[in-house]
């Protein structure tokens, strides 16, 4: 092991060496550009003895992986923003033909307007394309779950698709002391990609063939339990993760200061910090208040929230995101949970940091206070227009 | 030539086997004949398209060599992946070759395309043209030719079919410097399958164009798809040629062309071209025609 000052994009870039995938597709797009910066850099080097393949679109990114996959080779491609929304048919291929995909996901504000700055409308849009979908907070997460990743997506009774999202900038471009493994520990916590589902010279394959009425619901209800399988694999590759490198993150949720607390707010990604900070704050001065960061959306952790959120009276959902004509996709997610288990509790949506714009200490504390005193269900933080009511 | 392959040297072996084309089908021929000549080794990639509709429906699954459909616009990319994947997992003897029709290699598919001979991936791309989005019921794709009749591009009294000519893309992909690229015809199978054994020895990128006629769509007798071809190429609107080491080559340099009028009334997609659009087509012939004799290679060759 040893410690190296890194971004979360480069944090990423050394996970993916630690896993050694044999074909990687690269396509740069802001602000995923220097995780293949450095990726280039260590196929160079030779630290990383991968196939890099220079394609000309992300809609080629990802089909490339896809038929690497198919020949049985770990594959790695990353994206953003226009480029996930551009490789959004190879995105359901990919999940469809169970193809254990590991792609980063810079999270990015989609057009139009243009705007490179992090939110989350991106992958959120793509929440139905049967990929494993996971939020990371910071560097180490990074690294982390670039090594989960594979071991979750390769598992035979997943062998589905994982994207690993990182906030755009926030944690794409902040630099951060980070643990890097060893390649020891790292093959020891991953081995090597074995599947069936490829082709073999032996015994020639047909793979991703078309399937009518008569058989297409059988295939699709196979893919979903593979998913809802994935659970169980999830908390089982954190464990032991953490039984090697001595660190986890708790499966599909995590906690904090959530045992007794009243009001919980549910975060995504690299605000989740700044959120339990506030949590701290607000807990010296004995409010009864927590916080549970959702890391995973597909699977959806409805267990972990029934379990978490039953005993309290509010809860928040602060999403980068909007699904406009509604409200965020998130909370609508949430709320189905709620609602089928009966919990009662208000839930509030905190709609904020669209574009990139700045989530703030005192916005977050405005949110528990909104969840305290009660009030609109949907609300749109920092906004600088006034809305009629 | 040497070692040519022949009808009577070609492997009893059948790889694209018990599907269901249409009868007459061109594509199906080109496929079925490329397959022979790859081998087991191919490990093949085919679009969204007429051949994948007609031979890859679970549980009937119709090619007997590793296989895999990709998106419309990926035959070239996953071509890559599968070769790069192949290479990595140690896989060896094996080619890995695309069978796309003309919307998914000159439309859909051609930014992908150009991105792999970009990289001279070492891939052989087989382009089986039958000028026209067969697949969904005949609509104009980039290598429908002028004047003709598909869904989309109705003739009658304001628009005689296909406003625009066909696009050139043995040319598109020849400029890319390409180690390797043919045009080729079910109208000549020694010919065509000389060619994909010559490009499967290639290392880089080698493509080859056929022409596969499609009777539904051309609005011909299921039984004249091979005779067909033969005429196209023997009024000029098709020709034989390579491009290699940056040198295009003419296979085939007729004395003279047979009718042009001929070969279009025999179908219906041109039934309505009246003499005016007919000498459209021919004037693009004999322009073609006199830049190839001027700037290729035309030593004759047996064929």
């Amino acid at each position: 092991m040893t410690k190296a000052f890194l971004s979360g994009n480069d944090a990423f870039a050394e996970g993916i060496r630690l896993a050694r995938p044999q074909v990687i597709s690269i396509y740069p797009i802001t602000p995923q550009t220097t995780v293949v910066e450095r990726i280039s850099e260590m196929v160079e080097d030779s630290s990383l003895k991968s196939e890099l393949i220079h394609v000309e679109s992300e809609h080629s990114a990802l089909s490339c992986a896809i038929g690497a996959s198919a020949m049985g080779a770990r594959t790695f491609t990353a994206t953003s923003s226009q480029g996930l929304l551009y490789m959004a048919e190879c995105l359901q291929y990919a999940s469809g033909g169970r193809f254990p995909i590991v792609m980063m996901n810079a999270n990015r504000s989609t057009a139009l307007p243009w705007n490179i700055y992090g939110d989350q409308r991106d992958s959120l849009s793509q929440l139905d394309s049967g990929w494993i979908q996971v939020y990371v907070e910071d560097a180490q997460e990074s690294l982390d779950m670039a090594l989960q990743g594979y071991h979750i997506a390769e598992n035979p009774l997943v062998s589905t698709p994982i994207m690993v999202n990182l906030d755009g900038f926030v944690l794409t471009h902040t630099y951060e002391t980070v643990e890097i493994p060893s390649q020891t520990d790292a093959d020891r916590f991953l081995p090597p990609f074995q599947t069936e589902n490829k082709m073999s010279m032996d015994n020639p394959k047909n793979l991703a063939f078309s399937v009518g009425p008569d058989n297409n619901m059988e295939f699709k209800y196979l893919q979903h339990k593979a998913m809802q399988d994935s659970k169980r694999i999830i908390e089982e590759t954190d464990a032991k993760f953490a039984e090697i490198f001595g660190r986890g993150y708790g499966g599909l949720t995590q906690g904090y200061r959530i045992d007794d607390a009243d009001y919980i707010l549910l975060t995504l990604g690299s605000i989740t910090g700044l959120c339990r900070e506030v949590v701290d704050e607000l807990r010296e001065r004995g409010e009864k208040v927590g916080l549970l960061k959702l890391r995973f959306l597909r699977p959806f952790p409805d267990e972990d929230l029934v379990a978490a959120l039953g005993s309290a009276k509010a809860i928040g959902v602060l999403e980068k995101d909007i699904s406009f004509g509604y409200e965020g996709t998130v909370y609508t997610n949430v709320n189905s949970v709620i609602a089928k288990n009966g919990l009662r509790l208000e839930t509030y949506n905190f709609i904020a940091g669209l574009g990139g714009r700045d989530i703030s200490r005192e916005n977050i504390k405005a949110m528990f206070r909104h969840l305290q005193s009660g009030g609109q269900h949907v609300n749109f933080i920092g906004l600088g227009v006034t809305i009629d009511a | 030539m040497r070692n040519q392959i022949t009808a009577k040297t070609i492997t009893d072996s059948e790889f694209f086997y018990g599907h269901k084309a249409c009868a007459g089908c061109g594509g199906s021929l080109a496929v079925r004949i490329a397959l022979k000549v790859l081998g087991e080794g191919a490990i093949s990639v085919l679009p969204a398209g007429c051949m994948s509709a007609v031979g890859f429906n679970y549980p009937h699954l119709c090619f007997s060599n590793n296989s895999i459909i990709s998106t419309f616009a990926g035959t070239a990319s996953m071509l890559t992946g599968v070769e790069a994947g192949a290479r990595a997992v140690g896989i060896k003897n094996f080619k890995a070759v695309g069978l796309a029709g003309d919307g998914g290699t000159a439309d859909i598919g051609i930014q992908a395309l150009s991105g792999a001979i970009d990289r001279n991936d070492d891939i052989l791309y087989i382009c089986y043209d039958n000028e026209a989005y067969m697949n969904t019921g005949i609509q104009k794709s980039g290598l429908t030719p002028f004047g003709a009749k598909t869904t989309t591009t109705p003739s009658g009294e304001n628009i005689h079919g296909n406003l625009r000519p066909k696009k050139n893309l043995f040319e598109i992909v020849a400029a890319h410097d390409i180690p390797y690229a043919a045009t080729a015809s079910i109208g000549n199978l020694k010919d065509f399958m000389n060619k994909i054994e010559k490009a499967s020895k290639i290392k880089g990128t080698a493509y080859i164009h056929v022409v596969a006629p499609c009777p539904i769509g051309w609005g011909i007798p299921v039984n004249e798809t091979i005779e067909i071809s033969q005429k196209m190429m023997d009024c000029g609107l098709w020709y034989l040629a390579e491009y290699e080491n940056g040198q295009f080559k003419l296979n085939r340099n007729p004395s003279e062309f047979s009718s042009i009028k001929d070969y279009l009334l025999s179908q219906s997609r041109f039934k309505h071209l009246e003499d005016a659009d007919i000498k459209i087509l021919a004037a693009q012939r004999d322009a073609k025609w006199t830049t190839i004799r001027k700037n290729w290679n035309t030593a004759e060759e047996d064929l």
